[in-house]
């Protein structure tokens, strides 16, 4: 399968001679959920305007659907929808006048049944007559969201779409993002929830002082890095770990109130029956356990701060 | 999608003309009321002390020049403000994403921009022949210095909005260079009317140009000649492109 987006050896250096990006190469496939993870100033949002047209690139290619985003931009720019971090609308037009103008501006012709299903979908039919302006933050955003699908792009790109987006909205824009890869749509987003990375995207790269440093599989990066964890409570402080649990990796946390045990939670045997049996054996009591798991933020913090 | 995106530019022309019906008042009644006093004040008041100016009654000397006055405000403001708009709310960011080249884009905004100032500038032109009577002696040459001065001053609005970077640098040329300029440009009287050195020096402002081959097609007599102000407007209308052209090209505060 060809990629949707491909990205060979872009740079970007702004004319202040501050490098954003030093060679970046990435590749998305049709219908992916693609999330880049990085720090603020790290290049995510100057990556994805370049692929959009917004900035131009200092040496590099970008092709989107095999469409070269310069020579060949109508076909590449027709394919692709963004929402922008921060919300820019005109503030005398009505919502649905809005929405209908960027369908028109990327060559489509005017379709009210489907304006309105999108109106709909985001709960905004009712608010179709209203000027931008009179809206609340949240109902700004969906419609910089429904603008984005308009014209019922191939690949969306939502630059932070939940910061500082209420509960609702968030659902709702994880329902969207859901339905929208069901329908096939490529999904690439910024963001600094890294468990909604975690939870939503099929890959993650992350990117950090303008350099992609790490693009993987959400799965294998969780399975890589992410080691389950059994902390197993004492009912009594325990000096040191008994001699009969000797054959057991484990270590003693919390001033001896808490015994820790990695493990693998992919690996057919992960052991842990056969400690706790062991625990009772040699007469020890616990109240309570408690396993966890590396998440992808510790990972990417790792990453980052080890990158260094 | 190929060829040219004409769904796109149907989209600006549209919603930059929409903008003129909201703001209906400001856009036509304005320039109406200004032109009435206008006449009130030059036409009326002083006008009734003047003697004919080249064979014209003054109230009917004046009114091209007042409407090349309005053409190039109108056409300046609305371009530059079409265009500077966007970038002062950042929804500039859907232009740029669009599949749509700037080329066309600069057909949507200055179209609707030159539109609005012909609109305005018939209006007066009807608002006149309330007061004064008016002959078009060249219909076809008023109209074509008619579009080809709207064009070109939408077009030179449009450069003014995106060099701009706030509103005070929006209001400068206009307010700094173009309007002397009008002012000084022979819209109420006939340069041959000035002393010496000021006859030689006006030959030098652009208007001068305008303004005198706008009136020949009116009445037939201009103060200079019809053909240099032909080759001026056409002239100023190529230096307009090559800067937009090379503002694309670069990305002149468009694009980092």
């Amino acid at each position: 399968m060809s990629p949707v987006l491909s990205v060979s050896a872009v740079k970007k250096t702004y004319k202040s001679g501050q490098v954003a990006l030093h060679e970046i190469d990435l590749t998305v496939q049709k219908g992916e959920i693609f999330a880049l993870l990085g720090p603020n100033g790290a290049g995510k949002t100057t990556l994805i305007s370049i692929i959009c047209g917004l900035v131009s690139m200092t040496s590099g290619q970008v092709l989107v659907a095999g469409h070269d985003i310069v020579r060949d931009y109508r076909a590449a720019r027709a394919m692709i929808g963004l929402v922008p971090q921060e919300i820019a609308l005109d503030i005398f037009a009505t919502v649905e006048d809005t929405v209908r103008f960027t369908r028109g501006l990327f060559g489509r012709r005017g379709a009210p049944d489907r304006i309105e299903q999108l109106l709909r979908d985001l709960s905004l039919w009712d608010k179709r007559g209203a000027r931008t302006m009179e809206l609340s933050g949240g109902m700004k955003r969906r419609v910089m969201i429904a603008k984005a699908l308009s014209h019922d792009p191939d690949i969306l790109f939502l630059d932070e779409p939940t910061a500082g987006v209420d509960v609702n909205l968030r659902r709702d824009m994880w329902e969207i993002v859901r339905r929208l890869r069901d329908r096939g749509v490529t999904i690439i987003l910024t963001t600094h929830y890294i468990e909604e990375a975690e939870e939503m995207a099929d890959r993650v790269g992350v990117i950090d002082r303008g350099r992609l440093v790490l693009v993987e599989e959400t799965a294998a990066l969780m399975r890589k890095f992410g080691k389950r964890r059994l902390s197993i409570m004492m009912q009594q402080r325990m000096e040191a770990i008994p001699p009969e649990l000797a054959s057991w990796p484990l270590r003693l946390e919390a001033g001896g109130e808490r015994l820790v045990y990695d493990f693998d939670a992919k690996a057919p045997d992960t052991g842990i029956p056969r400690l706790l049996r062991d625990l009772g054996t040699a007469g020890i009591d616990y109240k309570d356990l408690e396993t966890s798991r590396n998440s992808l933020e510790d990972i990417f913090v790792d990453l980052v701060e080890n990158g260094a | 999608m190929s060829g040219l995106n004409f769904r796109g530019i149907w989209a600006i022309y549209r919603t930059e003309m929409a903008r003129t019906r909201r703001t209906v008042w400001q856009s036509v009644a304005t320039p109406v009321i200004t032109t009435v006093l206008y006449f009130i004040v030059f036409g009326g008041a002083i006008g009734s002390r003047m003697k004919q100016v080249g064979g014209v009654g003054y109230g009917a000397f004046i009114v091209p020049g007042l409407i090349m006055l309005t053409l190039l405000t109108q056409g300046i403001s609305n371009a530059s403000v079409a265009i500077y708009f966007p970038k002062f709310t950042r929804t500039i960011f859907e232009l740029l994403s669009a599949p749509i080249s700037s080329t066309e884009a600069v057909f949507a905004y200055v179209g609707a921009a030159a539109t609005k100032s012909v609109m305005i500038g018939l209006i007066i032109l009807a608002t006149a022949t309330l007061f004064v009577p008016v002959r078009v002696l060249h219909p076809g040459w008023m109209v074509a210095f008619l579009l080809l001065t709207a064009v070109s001053f939408a077009l030179f609005g449009f450069i003014i909005g995106i060099w701009a970077e706030n509103f005070e640098q929006l209001a400068i040329i206009p307010s700094l260079v173009v309007t002397p300029l009008t002012f000084l440009g022979g819209a109420f009287y006939s340069i041959d009317m000035l002393p010496q050195p000021w006859r030689t020096i006006s030959l030098f402002n652009p208007v001068v140009y305008l303004v005198s081959g706008f009136r020949w097609s009116f009445y037939g007599v201009g103060d200079v000649g019809v053909a240099t102000s032909l080759g001026f407007i056409v002239a100023f209308m190529v230096l307009c492109l090559a800067l937009l052209w090379w503002i694309f090209r670069s990305g002149y505060r468009l694009k980092p």
